[in-house]
Order: structure tokens, then sequence, then C-alpha cells
């Protein structure tokens, strides 16, 4: 949908109303094939992948509160492939294909917005890389430009590139395909199709244990008592050293809180989405009006649900610097999720040392955007037994290897 | 913010600190010596425990001194804060 046509609707008036019951909450039944640890995002749409691509529908999804409340409904719901290494480009810009044929997948209105996305540039280094990640995003078949600053005011008239100010906008990198989605709308349409496939939703069933007898994974022990299982699938996100713990499996995670936050409802004045490494912001215009900006993480270790207000203060003054605009907004909700961050900004999906034990972690500040490939990638993963291809290059041991995929540059505060 | 209380100047808001992850992880006293695997967890690998973590801080705004704390990364609650080189303290 352009801009241009968006600009003439009264803002939310196309959202739709969803039936009362998009899935049953199951009761745990004694066993499943697979039990995939975790009701977020990915956890949903490694359900739905493993049921419609691979046939394997006597699958549980465990969720310890109610299902994609935790990072799923706390993220920004930005969507993108412009990453710099091939490794990344792969597994996104499978994503991103996945994300725009998904309405019609699903069956169910996602309210996909392909507006795209401004990564902008505020130094002759920040120029050189963002070039040089244009370059590698074209080798790669992902789309990318390199705009001058009077082309981003173009793409998004409310940035500032006024030369005076203390960083000023020396241009960016443009991903057109790249956009927003109603992040809840998504968890619904997958739990919604996953269901339909024959997938149970266990809801407020928090995994306190994992058996493993002779190096395997057989079940896990919940608070709705145990559950056996021929495979497990992790996908507990902030919670990912927790849960693998219980089977004595390391991760080279550590979790923070990372906030967002939301202006009221305001009439439409942002096309796209725009992010700054460099001033420390991200912002969108969701569908009902509200600015959604996103920040850094918090410095320290937590897994409170809740970050320090100085973060909040330093993004609110990033976002006042790109956009003088929003001077008189006012911030009408702040919140926090739990992200596991890894040492090179790369998510791990893949195997463990646990036969039969799949983890999917990792993902950082950025893992909404992969949701529809990491679940198809986690799915192959898990009913073969062997990597998808995709995910390969992810797996936990390049940090014995060394061969890291370091995307700090194309990730950094704004994943 | 955390209210973080410096061993030398008192509590002080987090703003006023840096932070330096998980103490008492050692330099290894061979490093040649190590395997793949064990330079890829002394560089890799730290603990993240729901719960009690003693983590570094550096007061970077204060008197620029390095501390370690105990602090319950479930609540946020710091239990004790102590100084480089001392043992980390047993929380009841």
């Amino acid at each position: 949908m352009s801009p241009e046509t968006q600009g003439r609707r009264t803002p939310g008036a196309d959202l739709p109303d969803h039936p009362d019951r998009l899935w049953r909450s199951a009761e745990p039944k004694r066993a499943y094939d697979v039990v995939i640890v975790g009701g977020g995002g990915h956890g949903l749409a490694t359900a739905y992948y493993l049921a419609k691509n691979h046939g394997i529908t006597n699958v549980a999804v465990l969720e310890r509160g109610w299902l994609a409340g935790g990072n799923m409904a706390r993220n920004t719901t930005i969507i993108r492939s412009n990453y710099l290494w091939d490794e990344s480009a792969g597994i996104y810009e499978h994503a991103l294909k996945l994300w725009e044929g998904l309405e019609e997948d699903l069956g169910y209105p996602l309210l996909f917005s392909q507006r795209g996305v401004l990564n902008l540039a505020h130094s002759l280094q920040d120029v050189r890389d963002s070039v040089r990640r244009v370059n590698a995003n074209r080798l790669n078949g992902v789309d990318a430009e390199w705009l001058t600053p009077e082309q981003v005011k173009e793409v998004c008239p409310i940035v500032d590139i006024s030369p005076g100010v203390r960083y000023p906008v020396l241009g960016g990198t443009y991903q057109p395909r790249a956009g927003i989605a109603k992040h809840d709308y998504v968890a619904w349409g997958y739990a919604k199709a996953a269901a339909d496939l024959g997938v149970d939703m266990i809801e407020h069933c928090e995994v306190t244990g994992l058996d493993v007898r002779d190096g395997r994974v057989t079940g896990v022990q919940t608070t709705r008592g145990p559950i056996a299982a021929g495979k497990v699938a992790l996908a507990a996100a902030g919670h990912s050293s927790v849960v693998a713990g219980y089977a004595g499996v390391s991760l080279p995670l550590q979790s923070h809180p990372l906030q967002a936050l939301v202006s009221e409802l305001l009439e439409p004045v942002h096309p796209t989405v725009v992010m700054s490494n460099a001033v420390h912001v991200y912002v969108s215009q969701a569908h009902k009006g509200e600015l959604v900006m996103g920040a850094g993480i918090d410095a320290a270790n937590s897994y409170r649900q809740r970050g320090a207000f100085h973060i909040i203060e330093r993004q609110m003054s990033a976002a006042l610097e790109l956009f003088p605009v929003f001077a008189r907004a006012h911030v009408l909700r702040t919140w926090g999720g739990v992200v596991d961050v890894t040492p090179d900004a790369s998510p791990v999906v893949g195997l463990t040392p646990v036969e039969d034990l799949y983890v999917n972690c990792g993902w950082g500040t950025g893992g909404f955007k992969a949701t529809p490939g990491v679940g198809w990638c986690y799915a192959h993963t898990v009913a073969t037994g062997e990597p998808h291809p995709l995910n390969a290059p992810f797996s936990l041991d390049r940090f014995t290897t060394g061969k890291l995929v370091d995307e700090h540059g194309a990730a950094a505060v704004a994943h | 913010m955390l209210l973080i209380p410096c061993p030398w100047c008192g509590p002080r808001d987090e703003a006023e600190f840096h932070y330096g992850g998980q103490a008492h992880v050692a330099y290894p006293e061979d490093p040649a010596a190590l395997s793949d695997e064990e330079w890829a967890r002394y560089l890799f690998f730290r603990d993240n425990p729901k719960g009690l973590f003693a983590e570094r801080w550096s007061h970077t705004a204060g008197c620029r001194r390095w501390f370690n704390a105990v602090r319950d990364t479930a609540t946020n609650e710091i239990h004790a804060v102590y100084r480089a080189g001392e043992p980390r303290p047993v929380i009841a």
C-alpha cells in the first residue's frame, strides 16, 4: 500500500475484526512427537511449518503465559532483510519472501505493509559502511539503494536533513520491500493455521525441566505435569539460557531488557520506517496512528520486562533530533521485553549436544522480521534432524570454529 | 533506573556507571594450551542466570573504579557490592 493511498484513509479504519476463537486452548496430552517450548512467533511459525511442510501434526506448543504475550507482543514490527553477510541475507531474505505471500498462505490478514525502511548514515564511516552494505545486498538479490539526503527527504519528508544539527543526515540506505506488519495478527494467523492442522496450543504451561536419558531428550517437566516428547524444540527467546540449562546445555547468550514506546494516535505523518544506529532510534507509524519507537537494550543483564528510564530519555532526544515535528507528541505507553543477545549479533539455530533437542535463540533485538523464515528452516531442522542450509551457518559450533556471522553493523541498536 | 551503591562513593544513579558483565572470569593462565572448546568458552560463554549474578560495574562518572555486585536478575535487587579482588559474598 503506497503512503499516498494511506494518507487518505481514516487511521485504523481498515483494521479487520477477528473471530472470537482462533484456536483451541488444549489440555496437554501425555506425549507428542514434537514439543515446542515457547508460544511466541517463532514457536508458532515452527509448529505451522512442521505440520504444513513436513506432515508432523502431533505437536504441542507450550507457553508459560498466554500465546504470543512475550516479545511477540512487544516488538516494533519492523521487517527487512538488508543485512551485510551472505548467511544473514539468506535467512532474512527467505523470511521476507515468505512475508510477501503470508496473508494468502495463512488465510489471515496481517496488515503487511511494504512501506520501505531507511537506515540513515551520520558520519563518513557510516556512509562507507552503508554503501558497502547496499552493494552486498544487491549481490545477494536483496533490494537496496543508497539515497542522498535530498532523496531521503523525498521518501520521508519529516526527516530533518539540515546540515547544522549535531548528527547531520549524510544519506541513507533504502530497502523498498521492507516494512511492518501487525505483530498480534501474525501470531494469531500462525496459531490459527497450525491449530487447524492439528497442533495443540497449551497456554499457562511453564517448562520446569527437561528429561535427558543417555544423552537424549525424552520429554519435558511442566507446571501442568510431565509430557513425553520425541523431539523438543526450544523457542524461548530471553529465557533460552534457563530452559537449555535444564538439559545442561550452555548457550552464548546474555538476556537484557529492550524497551519500546508509542505516542498517542496521530494523523499519518510518517510514510516509511526510519532507523538510525548512530543516534539510536527506530521509528515507524502504526496503522492506527501511533508513532512506534524502539531503542537499544539496557546494558545490564536482567529478566525483568522493564528497562531503565534514561534509555527512553536518550531515545526521545534521538527521535527529536531526526524529527523535530515530534516535539509536540506525547509518550502514551512504554514497555519492555527480555531479549537474548549473542556475541556476534546473529542467532543460534540448530542442533545441540543433546540428541533430539533443538535450539532457536539469540535473535536479540530483531527476531520478529525473521518469524516466517526461521519457522520454515527450524521446522526443517527439527523434522529431518539436519540443519536447513539457511540456518546451518548459525549453528552453535560457530563459536568454537570461529566462523562468526558478525552483524553488529546491520543489527546494532537497530536490529 | 538502578540505584547502585558504589563501594567508594555511595548510592548513585545507574547512568553514572558502565556495565562490565560477569565477574570473576579469570584470563586463562596458559592461553596457548587451551583447546578450541575451552577458548570458545572463555571468549563467548558467560553465565546468564535468572537469579543471583555476580557482575562488574565501573563508576565511570564518579570515582572511575571497578567493583563487583551481586544482583538478582529476576528482580534487579542488589544484594551486595564489594571491591575487585574480594571473593564473592555468600547471599543467604
